[in-house]
C-alpha cells in the first residue's frame, strides 16, 4: 500500500487537477454572474482540439495554446449570445454546445487529418507540459482577487445575486455577464489546450471524458468560491491519480483487484452528497439560471 | 428639475403611460398619486431609465435627455428607492452603497474609503447605518436607509421614493419625512409615490394625480384637500360604505387558539393569535402590511408546514391544525390568495384548467376507470357557469389565464372559491390591482355569501375596504392581534393608533 | 395558427441547422448538395433506409418522452443516460439470471425490470430535490457518471464470459428475446433489428399523452411544473409531484433497455448508448414537449443517424459527426427561439394574436 502515496502520487494528482482547475475557476465567473456553464465540456473540447491542430499545423504550442484559447472564447461566446441576448435555456444551450463540441472536432479532423477523430501525433519539443499548471496556479490567487478586491468582481458577484439590483445600481447586467462567460471561455479553453499539448501529445476523439463535468463538480463543492474549489479539484486529481495507480498494482486481501469504478465514482458521490446539505450547504447564487428580464 | 413630455408606455395589451406630462419643480417635495396599476410606477421607472418609453421625451433641468439604463439617469443626478428595495442580500452595506460607482481604481475596491464616505453621508442626513452590516441582516427600516444612502452616495439631486411608507409603521412615517424635510433644506428634490392621501398632503408642495395610466391633475397641495385629491384619482365620489344588511350570525366555524407561526429560519411571525369566525359574519384583520397576516392566513388555509405552527386550528369543532391544504378544502374552507400570480393562478392553463384547480381529483371534474381520467365535457361545464355568473371577460374557457386582465384573473378565482359552497372563507387582498367595476363587484358578492350563512376572513391593507366590509375588526400588528374594534362605530385615528402597537 | 406557429420555430431550427452544416460542409471542400442527398437519401430507402431509421427513432422516441415528462413538471432530466443504461443492464441481469423461465414470464419480468430499474435510478435525484432542494441538473448529471461506473463494474467483474475481450455480458434466456418486425412485415429482411420495441415507443407517445393531459395525475405533473406555489395552494405536494414526474421519466428513459437488450443484441453491451439520453433533450424540445412533436423529431434524427454512416462511407472529407454537429445546432437554435422569433415578428407573419 505505502509505494503508492508517493512524490509521483502527489505529481500526478497535480497534473490531473490542472485542466479542473483551470476549467472550474472559468466555471465560476460564468456562474458567478448568474449564467449556468455546463457547456464547460464543450469548451475543453474546442480548446483541445484547436490547441492541438493548430500546434500541429504551425509547430509551435505557444500558437497552439493561443489558439485553444481562441476556440474556447468562440464557443463560450456562443452560449453567451444564446443565453443572454437571445434569453435561451442555460442548461439546454449548455447541452446543446456540449453535443455541438462531440461533433466539430470529429468533423474537422475527418476532413482535415482523415482520421476518426484524432489529430497527428505531436513531437515531444512540441509540447507544454508544465506551463498551463504554473498558469492554473496563479489563477486561484488572482480570481480570488479579482472576485472579492476588485469593482469587477463586487459586480460580478452582484449580478449573479440580484441583477436587477445591479442594474439599478447603474451596472449594465449584460456587459458583466458577457465579461463572465468569455472568461469561462479562456479559462476553460486553456484546461482542454492542457490535455492535448501538455499532458498527452494528440487530440483524441472525446478526450475530456467528462473532466468538463468534474470541474462543474469542483465548483459546486467548493461552493463556487477560488480557494475551496482548488481544493475541490484538487481530491477530484487525487482520486483520479490513486485510481490509475492502483489499477493492477494493489491488491484486496482477497487477491482480487480493487475496482477503479468505484474509486472513480468518488467526485460524483462527493457533489451529491455536498449539494443535499450533508457537509456544510453549498448555495448557489440566487439569480443563476434566470435570463434578466428588464421589462416584465 | 425633472419633465416628462407626452411619455407613452405600453406593455403588451396594457396601455400603462398614455401620453403623460409630469413636472417636478426643483427644490420640492412633489406627490405622484393614484391607485394601484395607474402608472405612477411606471412613469418614474421610465425616468430612472428602467423601462424606455414607447415615445415622449425626458426633460432634466430643461434639458431634453437620453436616459435608457440606469446608469444614465445616475449620472444626471437621479436617485430611485423602489417599492421592492434594490439589494444584494448576502452582501454589506458597504458594498451595497458603493456597487457601480465604486471608490479607488479599476484594480483595487477600496471599501475602508467607501465607508468613511458612507459614515459622513449618514452623519449629515441622520440616517444612522453601520456601513459593514450584512444587508440581510437589518430591517426593512434600515435596509430603507441604505436604499437612500445608495442615491445620496451618487450624488442624486433628485430622488424618486416608490411607496416608501408600505412598509413602515406611522411612528417611522414620521422620522422618515422629517429625512425627507431635511434632504429639502439640502436643496434636493424629492419626488414620492403614494396612494395614501394623508401623507400627500402632509409632506408635499405639490402633487400631480394619475389614473388609468393618464395624468387628471396637478395642484399646489396647500390649494387642494383629500376629498377632491379623491375624486380626482377615482374619478367619481368614493363610495365610503358598502351597503350590507344587519349580520345575522351563526354557530362558530373557525376557533384559533394561541396559533404562533414561524419562519423556517425560526423567526417568529404570528405570535400566539387566539379569535373565532362565526358563519354569517365577516370578520376583518387591518394592519400595515407585513405584520403576520400573509401568515396567518395561509396557516389556517393549509400551506404552511405543520413543525412552523403551534397552536391549535379548529374548524367546526374539529382540530384541523395538522391538516393540509386538500383535506381542508374538502371540509369547506375556500381560500382566494392576496397574489393571485404566485398563489391563485396556472397563468400558462387556459380557464376551464384554471377552474379545476383545487377539485381537479375528484367528482364531477373526473370519470372513468376509477375516477382517473379528467372529464373534459364536465370541466367546461363548470368554467362556463363560473365564467358567466362572475362575468370573467373575455368569456372564453380556451384562453391562457394570462391574457385576462388583473380584474378578469381575480374574478376567475373568486368564482372558483365560491362554486365549493364554502362554510368558511378566507380572503386576502380581494380587490388589489382590481378595477373599480370590479371591486364593486366583488364586495357585493363577499357580502351575499356572508349573508348566505358563510364565515369569513377578510385581510387587506386598504383600511377603507376592511372596515366597511367587516361586522368585526381585528388589528394585527407584529403578528399579534392587539384588539377588536366595531368597525361601525371605530374611527380611522383609533384603529391607525392600534395598527402600530400605540395602545 | 396555434398549430403554424408551433410548427414554424421547429422547421426554421431544423432549416438553418441544415445551412449551418451546408455551410460547414463547402469549407471542408465537398458539396453540400450532394452530402444532404446522400444523408436523406440512404434514409429513405427501403427495406434497408427505413428499417434502419425506425431502429434508430426507436431509443430516442423513449428518452425524448422521458425529457418531456420532467419537463412538464419543470424538472430537466439530464440523466436520460444513466437511467437507460442501468435499465439495461438491468433487464439484460433479469434475463441471464432467469434465462430457463418460460417466454410468458420471463418477457414480462424482463420489462418490469427495465422499468422499474430506469424509474428508481430517476427517482434518486427526485427525493434528493423533494427533501433537500438540491438541484436535478447537477444530480442527474452526476448519477449518469455513477450509473456508468457501477454498470461498468457489473459486467467487467461479474458477468462477462471469462476470456471475453469486448465487454459485455453473456446473453439472455432465449425467452426474452422479442421480435423482429421483419417477421410481421413482408419485404423486410429479419436481419435489421427493428423491432417490437417500435412499437410499444409508439404505444408509449399515446399513453404519455393520455396520461399528462388526460389524467388527474397529468394534471396535478403539469400544474407543478407551470406553477408550484399554485399547484401547493391546489392542495396538490410538489414533493410528490417531483418523485413521481422523475419515476415516470426514468421509466420511459429505461424503457431503451427493451429495445436495446430484448431486441438487438439480446445482451448487455457495455457503452451501448451513442448519447440516447442527450439527444432526447434534443428531440424533446425540437417536438415542443409534445409526445407528436417528439414522435416526429425523433423520426428525424433517425434518419440523420442512418444517412451519417452513408456520408461517412460515401464521401470524401465528411463524417458522420456532421450529424452530431447538425444536432448540436438544432437544439442551440431551438432554445435561443429569440433569435428566429425577432425577424419573424418584423415581418408580420406571427404578429400575437389580440385577446
Amino acid at each position: 500500500m505505502r509505494e503508492i502515496f508517493t512524490v509521483s502520487l502527489i505529481w500526478s494528482s497535480t497534473r490531473l487537477a490542472t485542466p479542473l482547475v483551470l476549467a472550474a475557476l472559468g466555471g465560476m465567473f460564468s456562474e458567478r454572474s448568474g449564467v449556468v456553464n455546463i457547456a464547460l465540456e464543450g469548451i475543453m473540447l474546442a480548446g483541445a482540439f484547436s490547441a492541438a491542430a493548430v500546434t500541429y499545423a504551425v509547430g509551435n504550442p505557444w500558437v497552439g495554446l493561443l489558439a485553444g484559447i481562441g476556440a474556447g472564447l468562440l464557443i463560450a461566446a456562443i452560449h453567451a449570445l444564446a443565453c443572454i441576448r437571445y434569453k435561451a435555456n442555460q442548461v439546454v444551450s449548455g447541452t446543446a454546445i456540449n453535443i455541438l463540441m462531440v461533433g466539430v472536432p470529429g468533423f474537422l479532423s475527418g476532413a482535415f487529418f482523415l482520421s476518426s477523430g484524432s489529430t497527428p501525433q505531436l513531437p515531444k519539443e512540441q509540447l507544454i507540459p508544465n506551463t498551463p499548471i504554473v498558469i492554473a496556479a496563479l489563477m486561484v490567487p488572482l480570481t480570488w482577487y479579482v472576485l472579492y478586491r476588485t469593482p469587477f468582481g463586487l459586480r460580478l458577484r452582484s449580478v449573479g445575486e440580484n441583477p436587477e439590483a445591479a442594474d439599478a445600481a447603474g451596472v449594465s447586467v449584460e456587459r458583466i455577464r458577457y465579461t463572465g462567460v468569455l472568461l469561462s471561455g479562456v479559462l476553460a479553453g486553456i484546461g482542454g489546450a492542457y490535455l492535448s499539448i501538455g499532458q498527452s501529445s494528440l487530440f483524441t476523439r472525446n478526450m475530456t471524458s467528462g473532466r468538463g463535468f468534474i470541474a462543474l463538480a469542483a465548483l459546486i463543492f467548493g461552493k463556487w468560491r477560488p480557494v475551496q474549489t482548488m481544493l475541490a479539484c484538487l481530491l477530484f486529481g487525487f482520486t483520479e491519480a490513486v485510481s490509475i495507480q492502483m489499477q493492477g498494482v494493489v491488491k484486496l486481501p482477497s487477491g482480487a483487484d480493487i475496482p477503479v469504478q468505484f474509486i472513480s465514482m468518488v467526485p460524483y458521490i462527493l457533489t451529491i452528497v455536498v449539494l443535499a446539505g450533508f457537509i456544510g450547504h453549498s448555495r448557489p447564487p440566487r439569480a443563476i439560471g434566470l435570463p434578466y428580464q428588464k421589462e416584465r | 428639475m425633472l419633465e416628462l413630455r407626452n411619455i407613452t408606455k405600453r406593455f403588451g395589451e396594457v396601455l400603462a403611460n398614455d401620453q403623460i406630462n409630469i413636472k417636478v419643480e426643483a427644490g420640492t417635495i412633489h406627490a405622484i398619486v393614484g391607485e394601484n396599476g395607474a402608472g405612477k410606477s411606471t412613469a418614474m421607472r421610465i425616468a430612472y431609465g428602467f423601462y424606455t418609453a414607447d415615445s415622449g421625451e425626458i426633460l432634466i433641468d430643461n434639458q431634453v435627455c437620453q436616459i435608457a439604463t440606469p446608469h444614465d439617469a445616475i449620472a444626471r443626478g437621479v436617485g430611485m428607492v423602489h417599492q421592492h428595495f434594490m439589494l444584494v442580500a448576502p452582501m454589506t452595506v458597504a458594498e451595497n452603497i458603493v456597487l457601480g460607482a465604486e471608490p479607488g481604481s479599476q484594480v483595487s475596491l477600496d471599501l475602508a474609503k467607501a465607508a468613511s464616505e458612507i459614515r459622513k453621508l449618514s452623519e449629515e442626513f441622520k440616517l444612522a447605518v453601520d456601513p459593514n452590516a450584512v444587508v440581510e441582516n437589518l430591517s426593512v427600516g434600515q435596509q430603507q436607509r441604505v436604499e437612500l444612502l445608495k442615491a445620496l452616495y451618487r450624488h442624486a439631486q433628485l430622488l424618486i421614493l416608490d411607496e416608501p411608507t408600505a412598509v413602515l409603521t406611522p411612528q417611522e412615517v414620521e422620522e422618515f419625512f422629517a429625512i425627507l424635510r431635511r434632504m429639502r433644506q439640502q436643496g434636493k428634490t424629492v419626488v414620492i409615490i403614494t396612494h395614501k392621501l394623508s401623507e400627500v398632503l402632509a409632506i408635499s408642495d405639490e402633487v400631480t394625480v394619475m389614473r388609468d395610466g393618464r395624468v387628471v391633475g396637478r395642484l399646489q397641495t396647500k390649494e387642494t384637500n383629500a376629498a377632491e385629491l379623491a375624486r380626482l384619482m377615482v374619478g367619481r365620489e368614493v363610495l365610503l360604505r358598502v351597503d350590507k344588511p344587519e349580520a345575522k350570525i351563526g354557530a362558530t366555524k373557525l376557533k384559533v387558539s394561541d396559533l404562533s407561526v414561524t419562519t423556517k429560519d425560526g423567526s417568529s411571525r404570528v405570535d400566539k393569535v387566539s379569535f373565532e369566525v362565526r358563519a354569517g359574519e365577516i370578520v376583518g384583520i387591518a394592519g400595515v402590511e407585513g405584520n403576520g397576516q400573509t401568515e396567518l392566513i395561509e396557516a389556517l388555509s393549509g400551506l404552511v408546514e405543520s413543525s412552523q405552527i403551534s397552536g391549535a386550528i379548529k374548524f367546526e369543532g374539529k382540530d384541523i391544525t395538522r391538516l393540509g391544504a386538500r383535506l381542508r378544502r374538502e371540509l369547506g374552507i375556500a381560500h382566494i390568495p392576496e397574489d393571485r400570480h404566485r398563489r391563485g393562478l396556472l397563468l400558462e392553463f387556459d380557464l376551464a384548467e384554471n377552474s379545476i384547480l383545487g377539485v381537479h381529483y375528484r367528482k364531477p371534474v373526473v370519470a372513468y376507470a376509477g375516477d382517473i381520467f379528467l372529464d373534459n365535457a364536465a370541466i367546461r361545464r363548470r368554467a362556463n357557469e363560473i365564467i358567466e355568473a362572475f362575468d370573467v371577460r373575455p368569456a372564453n374557457p380556451d384562453l391562457p389565464a394570462r391574457s385576462l386582465s388583473g380584474g378578469n384573473q381575480q374574478k376567475l378565482i373568486i368564482g372558483r372559491e365560491f362554486d365549493l359552497h364554502p362554510k368558511l372563507l378566507l380572503v386576502s387582498q380581494p380587490t388589489r390591482g382590481v378595477d373599480i367595476g370590479a371591486i364593486e363587484f366583488i364586495h357585493r358578492k363577499l357580502v351575499a355569501l356572508r349573508d348566505a350563512g358563510c364565515a369569513v376572513l377578510l385581510v387587506s391593507a386598504e383600511l377603507e375596504e376592511v372596515t366597511s366590509l367587516s361586522d368585526r375588526l381585528l388589528i394585527i400588528h407584529k403578528g399579534r392581534i392587539v384588539g377588536e374594534v366595531d368597525p361601525k362605530t371605530a374611527t380611522n385615528e383609533e384603529i391607525g393608533l392600534m395598527m402600530t402597537g400605540g395602545h | 395558427m396555434k398549430l403554424i406557429s408551433e410548427l414554424i420555430f421547429p422547421l426554421i431550427a431544423v432549416l438553418a441547422a441544415f445551412v449551418v452544416g451546408g455551410i460547414l460542409v463547402l469549407i471542408v471542400g465537398d458539396s453540400p448538395i450532394q452530402t444532404y442527398k446522400l444523408l436523406l437519401g440512404s434514409a429513405l430507402s427501403w427495406p434497408d433506409g427505413i428499417g434502419y431509421t425506425l431502429f434508430n427513432a426507436t431509443p430516442l422516441i423513449f428518452t425524448g418522452l422521458a425529457v418531456l415528462v420532467g419537463f412538464r413538471c419543470g424538472l430537466f432530466n439530464i440523466g436520460c443516460e444513466g437511467q437507460l443504461y442501468v435499465a439495461a443492464f438491468a433487464t439484460a441481469w433479469v434475463g441471464i439470471t432467469y434465462a430457463s423461465l418460460s417466454a410468458w414470464l420471463l418477457l414480462p419480468l424482463c420489462f418490469l425490470a427495465a422499468v422499474f430499474a430506469g424509474a428508481l435510478w430517476a427517482a434518486i435525484p427526485g427525493v434528493l430535490k423533494a427533501r433537500f432542494g438540491s438541484h436535478e441538473v447537477i444530480n442527474t448529471i452526476m448519477l449518469n457518471f455513477i450509473a456508468v461506473a457501477l454498470v461498468g463494474y457489473f459486467t467487467q467483474y461479474h458477468y462477462r464470459i471469462p476470456g471475453d475481450p469486448i465487454m459485455q455480458t453473456s446473453t439472455i434466456g432465449p425467452g426474452a428475446h422479442i421480435a423482429r418486425l421483419g417477421k410481421f412485415v413482408p419485404g423486410l429482411p429479419e436481419r435489421i433489428p427493428l423491432n417490437l420495441a417500435f412499437v410499444f415507443a409508439l404505444i408509449a407517445c399515446v399513453l404519455v399523452y393520455l396520461f399528462l393531459w388526460r389524467t388527474k395525475w397529468g394534471y396535478e405533473i403539469r400544474a407543478t411544473g407551470s406553477n408550484p406555489t399554485a399547484a401547493e395552494y391546489g392542495g396538490i405536494s410538489i414533493r410528490k409531484q417531483i418523485v413521481l414526474a422523475m419515476a415516470v421519466s426514468g421509466a420511459l428513459a429505461g424503457m431503451v433497455g427493451i429495445n436495446e437488450v430484448l431486441g438487438y443484441r439480446y445482451r448487455y453491451y457495455d457503452g451501448f448508448s451513442a448519447h440516447y439520453g442527450f439527444f432526447g433533450i434534443a428531440v424533446a424540445l425540437l417536438g415542443r414537449n409534445h409526445p407528436v412533436g417528439v414522435l416526429l423529431s425523433a423520426l428525424l434524427f433517425g434518419m440523420l443517424i442512418r444517412g451519417g454512416i452513408f456520408v461517412d462511407a460515401f464521401t470524401n472529407n465528411i463524417t458522420k459527426d456532421l450529424v452530431d454537429v447538425l444536432q448540436g445546432v438544432i437544439i442551440l437554435f431551438v432554445a435561443a427561439e429569440a433569435f428566429f422569433r425577432g425577424p419573424i415578428s418584423r415581418y408580420g407573419l406571427l404578429r400575437r394574436s389580440k385577446v
